[in-house]
C-alpha cells in the first residue's frame, strides 16, 4: 500500500511532503513523492532538478520511510494524472498543500487542489504551509 | 585604402535611431536563439515586412543583429538545459552541459560570450580589410561571370550543404523553376502563369521566405510532443577564472580563423564551422578524452567559430551580391525591399549601408557581450512560455506582415502554400534553404545569362573564353565532379575515420 504526496518548490508543498512522511512512517506505508511539470514549455519552473529529488528522498530516509519520486507529465488535467497514479499504484491516501486564495482569485480561477478533493477516490489529507 | 568611409560608417551606426534598432535586433536574437524551434532565418523572414518601415540602414542593421544575436543565445539553453536552441550550437552540448553539471555553468557561458566576442571581432575586421577589395575586384566583372557565379553559387549550395544532396538539387531545381514564373523581362512573355493576373507579376521574394522559413518552422515544431520539460537552471557567477580563459585562448584563435574562412563560402555558414572547429580541437587536443567531461575548448571553439562565421558570410552577400546561406539570401531580399541591389557597387553607390551594417557589428558585439553576461537568467525565462501560446501569436503577425506588404490577400495565400510546402519538405528531408537561395540566384543568373548572349551577339562560347568566367565555369565543373573523382580515389578518410571510432 502507498501514499502519494503532491510536491511543488513552495511552502504548501514542503508541508505535504512533511504530512505525508510522518503518515507514511505512522502506517508502515510507502511514500511516492509527485512533481508533476506541465507539458509543453521546455522548462517549468516548478519542476524540480535531480539535487532537489536526491534532497527530498534523503528527508524520507531520515524519517524511516521507503520513498520514491516521480515526475510524469500532465497536459491541462493534472487532477486526472492523479487519479491515474492512484489507479496504478494502488494508493490508500494522498496528501496535497492548499494555499490561501483571495476572493477575486477564486472567483477567477479554478483550483486543482479542489479538484483533486472532489474527484479523488481516495480519502485525501491537505495541509497548509507552516505559518 | 582611404578609411574616412569607414569612419563615417561609425557615424551613421552612432545615430541613435541606428543605435537602437542595433539594440533591438541583438535583443530579438537572444531571445529567438533561447527559443529551441524558432531560428534566426524564421525570425528574419517574419520580419521582412517591418523593414519596409523603416530606413534601409536601420533595417538592415537590426536584422543582421538577430542573426549574430541568435548565436550567442543559442548558447545559453545548450548549456544549462542540454538543448540547444539552435543549430550552431548544437556541438556546445556537450562539453558545455557536463560544465554546467559540474557547477560551472557560469564558466562555460562566460566563455562562450567572450569567445564569441572575440569570433565575432575578428570575422569583423576580415570583413572590413577584405571586403572593399573583393568588391573593387567584383566591378570588373560583366553579366557572363555574374551568370557563371550565380550557378556556381548554387551548385556549392546544394553540395556543400548537410544533409542529402540529391534532395538539395532537387530542391534547388524547383526555385530556378518558381524563379521563372512571370512575365519574362526580355520578351514579356508570359511563363506558367496559366492565365493568372497575380502569376504574371511573378511570385515575390518575401512571401516565399515567410512561408518556407517562417511558417513552415512553426507548424513543424508545433507536432513535437514536448515530452521534456526541464527543471529552471541556476545559474551561478559567469566570470571564468584565469586558468579556464588560458585554456581556451588557443580555441579561440582557431576557432575565429575556421570560423571566418568557412563563413565565406557558399553552403558553409555557422554550422557547418562550429563542427569542424570541434573537431579540430578534439584532435588537437592532448588528451582528447577530456572533450564530452567538460572541456573548455570545446565550448569555446564551436561558440567562437559560428559567431565568426555568422560575421564572415556577409562578405559574399556585400561584395558579390551572392548569398553564401539561407540566412544571407534573406538579407539579400531585405536589400532588394528597400530598392539596394546587394553587389560591387554597393561600397562606392551606398556607402552608408555598407559601412553602417559592417561596423553596427562592432557596437552589436559589444552589446551582446554585456548583455550576455549579466543577463542570462532574464533570456532564460522566455522557456516558459509555452509554444501553445506562442505559435498561434508568430502565425498571426505571419500572415498580417505579408498582408500589409502590398495590401493583397493573394500574399497571405501563398505564404500559406509555401509554409505547407515548407512543411511537407521538411517531413520528407528536404531542406527549404537551397529552394530559397537558388530563387534568389535563378532570376540573377538567367538575366545575367541573356544579357551575356545579347553582347556575344548568340554564341555561347563567349561565357568560356572571357579569362574570369571560364575560370568559373572550370570550377563549376570541378565542383560538378568532384563526388566522382572522390569516388575514384583511395578512399583514405574513410579509414581514418574508423580508425578514430576504434581509439
Amino acid at each position: 500500500m502507498t501514499i502519494l504526496v503532491g510536491y511543488l518548490p513552495t511552502p504548501e508543498g514542503e508541508a505535504a511532503v512533511d504530512a505525508g512522511l510522518r503518515e507514511g512512517a505512522l502506517r508502515g506505508e510507502r511514500v511516492i513523492i509527485v512533481n508533476s511539470p506541465r507539458r509543453g514549455a521546455p522548462v517549468d519552473e516548478h519542476m524540480i532538478d535531480d539535487a532537489a529529488g536526491a534532497e527530498l528522498l534523503r528527508r524520507a530516509r531520515a524519517a524511516g520511510v521507503d520513498a520514491e519520486l516521480r515526475q510524469p507529465l500532465h497536459d491541462d488535467d493534472l487532477p486526472e494524472t492523479f487519479e491515474a497514479l492512484v489507479k496504478e499504484t494502488g494508493a490508500t491516501l494522498v496528501v496535497i498543500g492548499l494555499r490561501h486564495r483571495s476572493l477575486v482569485g477564486k472567483f477567477i480561477m479554478g483550483s486543482e487542489a479542489q479538484r483533486i478533493l472532489m474527484e479523488s477516490t481516495v480519502p485525501v489529507l491537505t495541509v497548509k504551509a507552516a505559518q | 585604402m582611404d578609411i574616412s568611409p569607414i569612419l563615417d560608417g561609425f557615424g551613421v551606426v552612432l545615430e541613435p535611431t541606428n543605435l537602437l534598432y542595433c539594440l533591438i535586433g541583438v535583443i530579438i536574437g537572444m531571445l529567438i536563439g533561447v527559443l529551441p524551434g524558432l531560428g534566426p532565418g524564421a525570425t528574419i523572414a517574419i520580419l521582412l515586412p517591418i523593414t519596409y518601415g523603416i530606413g534601409p540602414v536601420s533595417a538592415i542593421i537590426m536584422l543582421a543583429g538577430i542573426f549574430y544575436g541568435a548565436q550567442y543565445g543559442g548558447t545559453i539553453t545548450s548549456v544549462l538545459l542540454r538543448l540547444p536552441g539552435e543549430a550552431s550550437s548544437v556541438v556546445t552540448v556537450f562539453d558545455g552541459f557536463a560544465l554546467a553539471k559540474q557547477g560551472k555553468a557560469g564558466t562555460a557561458l562566460g566563455i562562450a560570450a567572450i569567445g564569441s566576442f572575440i569570433g565575432g571581432t575578428v570575422s569583423i575586421i576580415g570583413l572590413t580589410l577584405v571586403a572593399p577589395v573583393v568588391a573593387g575586384f567584383a566591378l570588373d566583372f560583366g553579366p557572363p561571370e555574374y551568370a557563371a557565379l550565380g550557378i556556381l553559387g548554387v551548385l556549392l549550395i546544394s553540395s556543400i550543404g548537410n544533409g542529402n544532396k540529391l534532395k538539395a538539387i532537387i530542391a534547388a531545381c524547383v526555385g530556378l523553376l518558381i524563379a521563372t514564373v512571370g512575365r519574362d523581362t526580355f520578351t514579356g512573355a508570359e511563363r506558367f502563369t496559366f492565365g493568372s493576373l497575380n502569376l504574371a507579376e511573378g511570385i515575390d521574394f518575401i512571401p516565399i521566405a515567410m512561408g518556407l522559413f517562417g511558417l513552415s518552422e512553426i507548424l513543424y515544431n508545433l507536432e513535437e510532443r514536448h515530452n521534456q520539460v526541464h527543471a529552471p537552471a541556476k545559474v551561478g557567477n559567469v566570470w571564468p577564472s584565469r586558468k579556464d580563459l588560458g585554456q581556451a585562448s588557443g580555441a579561440i584563435g582557431r576557432g575565429s580563423l575556421i570560423g571566418f574562412v568557412l563563413g565565406v563560402l557558399p553552403g558553409g555558414g555557422a554550422v557547418l564551422s562550429s563542427l569542424a572547429a570541434y573537431a579540430l580541437e578534439k584532435r588537437r587536443a592532448k588528451q582528447p578524452e577530456r572533450f564530452g567531461k567538460g572541456a573548455v575548448e570545446g565550448v569555446a571553439a564551436p561558440e567562437t567559430a559560428n559567431n565568426a562565421a555568422a560575421t564572415s558570410s556577409f562578405i559574399p552577400l556585400l561584395t558579390l551580391g551572392i548569398p553564401a546561406n539561407a540566412t544571407m539570401a534573406l538579407m539579400f531580399g531585405a536589400l532588394l525591399i528597400q530598392g539596394i541591389q546587394p553587389g560591387p557597387q554597393l561600397v562606392t553607390e551606398h556607402p552608408d549601408v555598407f559601412w553602417g551594417v559592417i561596423n553596427s557589428m562592432y557596437i552589436g558585439n559589444i552589446l551582446l557581450l554585456i548583455m550576455s553576461i549579466p543577463m542570462v537568467g532574464v533570456f532564460v525565462r522566455i522557456l516558459r512560455v509555452r509554444p501553445a501560446i506562442m505559435a498561434p501569436i508568430t502565425v498571426l503577425i505571419t500572415l498580417l506582415g505579408a498582408y500589409t506588404v502590398r495590401n493583397q490577400v493573394y500574399d497571405i495565400f501563398l505564404v500559406i502554400a509555401f509554409g505547407v510546402l515548407g512543411y511537407l519538405m521538411k517531413k520528407f528531408g528536404f531542406e527549404p534553404g537551397p529552394l530559397v537561395l537558388a530563387f534568389v540566384l535563378g532570376s540573377m543568373i538567367e538575366s545575367s545569362a541573356r544579357q551575356g548572349l545579347l553582347i556575344f551577339g548568340g554564341d555561347p562560347t563567349g561565357f568560356v573564353t572571357r579569362p574570369i568566367s571560364g575560370t568559373i565555369f572550370a570550377l563549376i565543373l570541378a565542383v560538378a565532379a568532384w563526388p566522382l573523382i572522390r569516388k575514384a580515389l583511395p578512399r583514405k578518410t574513410s579509414v581514418e575515420r574508423v580508425e578514430e571510432k576504434i581509439k
